[in-house]
């Protein structure tokens, strides 16, 4: 009698068949990246330029002028003395211990994601609150992409695109934008059903009610989704460094691969940096911006 | 009055995904309840008719989850009928495409909300002034009418505020001028002043009367207070389950209730307060137009009465006072030449036609003769007698006894 059966081991598909699955799909994806490869590259090259171009902007501006610029971001957006000379503190503290054009090509890369994310989420985001069906398709494929490991969807991007930046920059927005489009879809359904029906009744349009009334109200949760994606962007970043994105990530990294401790914490360390200065400041805006909204959430 | 403004006719409502299918149940009449238990659709409205006219106030009744809401957010269509028709002045709103609909409800109908319905991220002035930037009047025109519509509701130096530094009654006051400055000539009020304390309703519900007196709206006022509803109703609808149990003027309402749910809802109503002179107010039995002072008194023994309502005219409108049998007896034993009855009569407490029984209540206990009542012009309309008062104001106990 045979000593195993499926009861004691797990019906399996034949090894070879296995092989044969998973060769047939590498290779088709393999073919698929071959002819069509170039021509979605030169589809991102716009995006590459821009990345090459900012990245150079802010590498090759002096350290005073850039410090002054992003000060005085801060200090618009956040009208507070104190963040904005915590800012220089750690701009200055990253640049002494060496790592001034990390931070800069991070802030660059960081940047350009968290914009193409918010550019691509708010409007997936609105086409979920306006649709039960469109949320109901794109839930899901939200639940893929966070719970996915970065890793794994790494590898068609590199297949297709190559090591570099823009491979880098999609991996981060797939990590990175689901909290955008989820927040801004949870925003907008919270929007006070009544002060949404006074819009309607007074004759608004949907534009007039989307950009008078559901943004607006929606901007607190939105805010919130946009300071997740940005600290979910910067958390990719060591990720992204192993596809070829410069910055920060690289020497983590390097640090890792070497045992190099304390160049891992001080790169590290100027991670942190700049996520507590989006974080802070990033809120900060929100908060003054929707001060007079104070009392209405009872409403 | 008198001329339909809207018209509802034959209006069902059934909230579920397959509405149409269960409109075969709905005409079979058979009940809320086991449709839902049946279906899983609820019935929101059933087989709705009534005219709305025009320059009145219209208040619609019920209690909570009556259809009230869903009812009067049919009348500019935010909520969508399962069956049945709305004509608003001659248009048929159901017809109405997207682009129409919008300029009806910029244009015809304006709203007053529960919850206020104020926008918190616009300011006061913005927030009144929200109808006309919908409709892309410019901002200084718009400010300037909307600061004029704040200033009616009491509410000018909060033009700058934002709707969460006010108090509630602000707040309404906002939501009131913000649908007043569209110019819009209905005005549906989904529980406009329920969410505020009674003394600040009251006072709401003045201001409501004060400037209907002044703008002649047509007003549909949702309310599930009977004493508000009786306060500012010129007729009063009274929804149950999705149905009308009735329509009619208050008094009707209160003194012929159609079915036991109405009467439940008007049981403990202070109908002293609510009922008016015109309502108990009968022809005067002695009416004397003789000039004649041995006439009279002839008259007056005639009705077996000891006084009377001088007329000069046989129409009985030119009236001109009042007489009793011992002031005529005393002019007759007095020397000389008798005076005529109408120098005679003498001016008495009397109400005009819309005065409350409250009001008429105690003098007419001190006096042992009916109350005539007169309207503004001098116009005699009857008498109110202690005797009609007091059996319309117990009334409620023999029927509550039958
Ligand atoms: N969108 C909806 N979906 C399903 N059922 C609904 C919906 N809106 C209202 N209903 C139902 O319709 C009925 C009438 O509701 P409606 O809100 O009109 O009552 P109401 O008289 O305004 O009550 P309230 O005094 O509480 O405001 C209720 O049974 C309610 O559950
Ligand atoms: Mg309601």
């Amino acid at each position: 009698m045979a000593t195993e059966s499926w009861l004691t081991k797990f019906p399996e598909m034949e090894r070879a068949d296995l092989v044969a699955i998973r060769k047939g799909l590498d290779a088709t994806y393999r073919e698929f990246s071959r002819t069509y490869g170039d021509v979605i590259e030169s589809l991102f090259n716009p995006l590459l330029k821009f990345l090459v171009w900012f990245e150079k902007l802010l590498l090759t501006s002096p350290w005073w002028l850039v410090i002054a610029v992003v000060v005085a971001l801060v200090y618009m957006a956040s009208r507070s003395w104190k963040l904005s000379f915590g800012v220089i503190v750690s701009f200055m503290l990253i640049g002494y211990f060496g790592m001034w054009d990390n931070t800069m090509r991070t802030m660059s890369i960081i940047t350009v994601c968290t914009l193409l994310s918010i550019f691509m989420g708010i409007p997936v985001g609105i086409m979920m609150a306006r649709s039960d069906r469109a949320r109901s398709v794109v839930t899901p494929i939200l639940d893929i992409m966070q719970t996915m490991p970065a890793f794994v969807y790494l590898i068609p991007v590199v297949m297709l695109l190559g090591i570099g930046k823009v491979p880098g920059v999609i991996a981060v927005v797939i990590y990175a934008i689901p909290p955008v489009i989820r927040l801004t879809n949870l925003g907008i359904r919270l929007v006070d059903k009544e002060v949404l029906e006074a819009a309607t009744a007074y004759g608004a349009s949907p534009s007039q009610r989307l950009w008078g009334v559901q943004l607006p109200l929606a901007m607190p949760t939105i805010m919130a989704g946009i300071n997740q994606t940005i600290m979910m962007a910067l958390a990719m970043v060591v990720i992204a460094s192993m596809i070829g994105v410069k910055g920060l990530g690289q020497p983590v990294l390097k640090s890792i691969t070497n045992q190099y401790f304390t160049m891992g914490l001080f790169n590290g360390l100027a991670i942190v940096a700049l996520a507590i200065i989006f974080d802070r400041v990033s809120q900060a805006y929100a908060k003054r911006t929707q001060r007079h909204l104070g009392g209405m959430q009872d409403g | 009055m008198g001329e339909p403004i809207i018209k509802i006719e034959n209006l069902c409502k059934v909230f579920g995904p397959n509405a149409k299918s269960v409109m075969t149940k709905v005409a079979e009449g058979i009940s809320k309840d086991e449709i839902f238990s049946q279906t899983g659709h609820v019935v929101g409205l059933r087989n709705i008719n009534m005219n709305i006219n025009r320059g009145e106030i219209f208040v619609i009744m019920g209690l909570s989850g009556s259809g009230k809401s869903t009812l009067i957010r049919h009348f500019n269509r935010l909520i969508d009928p399962t069956e049945g028709k709305i004509i608003v002045d001659g248009l048929d709103v159901m017809g109405l495409g997207k682009k129409e609909l919008e300029q009806f409800r910029r244009h015809r109908m304006s709203m007053v909300f529960q919850h206020f319905g104020l926008m918190p991220h616009r300011t006061v002035i913005e927030n009144v002034a929200y109808g006309l930037m919908v409709q892309g009047i410019d901002k200084a025109t718009r400010h300037e009418k909307a600061g004029g519509w704040l200033e009616a509701v009491g509410l000018s130096g909060y033009e700058a505020q934002y709707p969460s530094q006010l108090s509630g009654g602000q707040q309404q006051r906002v939501g009131l001028a913000r649908a007043l400055c569209t110019d819009a000539d209905i005005l549906l009020m989904d529980e406009a002043f329920s969410a505020l304390d009674p003394l600040i309703r009251s006072e709401m519900q003045d201001q409501l009367i004060e400037l209907q007196d002044r703008l002649h709206k047509t007003i549909i006022f949702i309310t599930h207070d009977l004493d508000e509803a009786l306060r500012i109703g010129d007729r009063i609808a009274i929804l149950k389950d999705g149905e009308l149990s009735q329509v009619g003027r208050p008094e009707e309402i209160l003194l012929n209730p159609a079915d036991d749910y109405v009467e439940a809802f008007v049981r403990d109503v202070n109908r002293a307060r609510v009922l008016t002179a015109d309502v108990v107010m009968q022809p005067p039995v002695c009416r004397l137009t003789t000039e004649n002072l041995d006439e009279a008194l002839r008259q007056m023994r005639g009705h077996k009465h000891d006084y009377g309502f001088v007329f000069e005219d046989e129409e009985y409108t030119d009236y001109k006072g009042f007489v009793t049998r011992e002031l005529i007896e005393n002019e007759i034993d007095q020397p000389g030449k008798n005076a005529d009855l109408s120098d005679l009569a003498e001016e008495v407490f009397s109400v005009q036609p819309d005065a409350s029984l409250e009001k008429i209540l105690p003098t007419s206990l001190e006096q042992p003769y009916p109350v005539p009542v007169v309207g503004e012009d001098g116009e005699f309309h009857g008498v109110v007698s202690r005797k009609s008062m007091i059996s319309i104001l117990s009334e409620k106990d023999e029927s509550k006894v039958g």
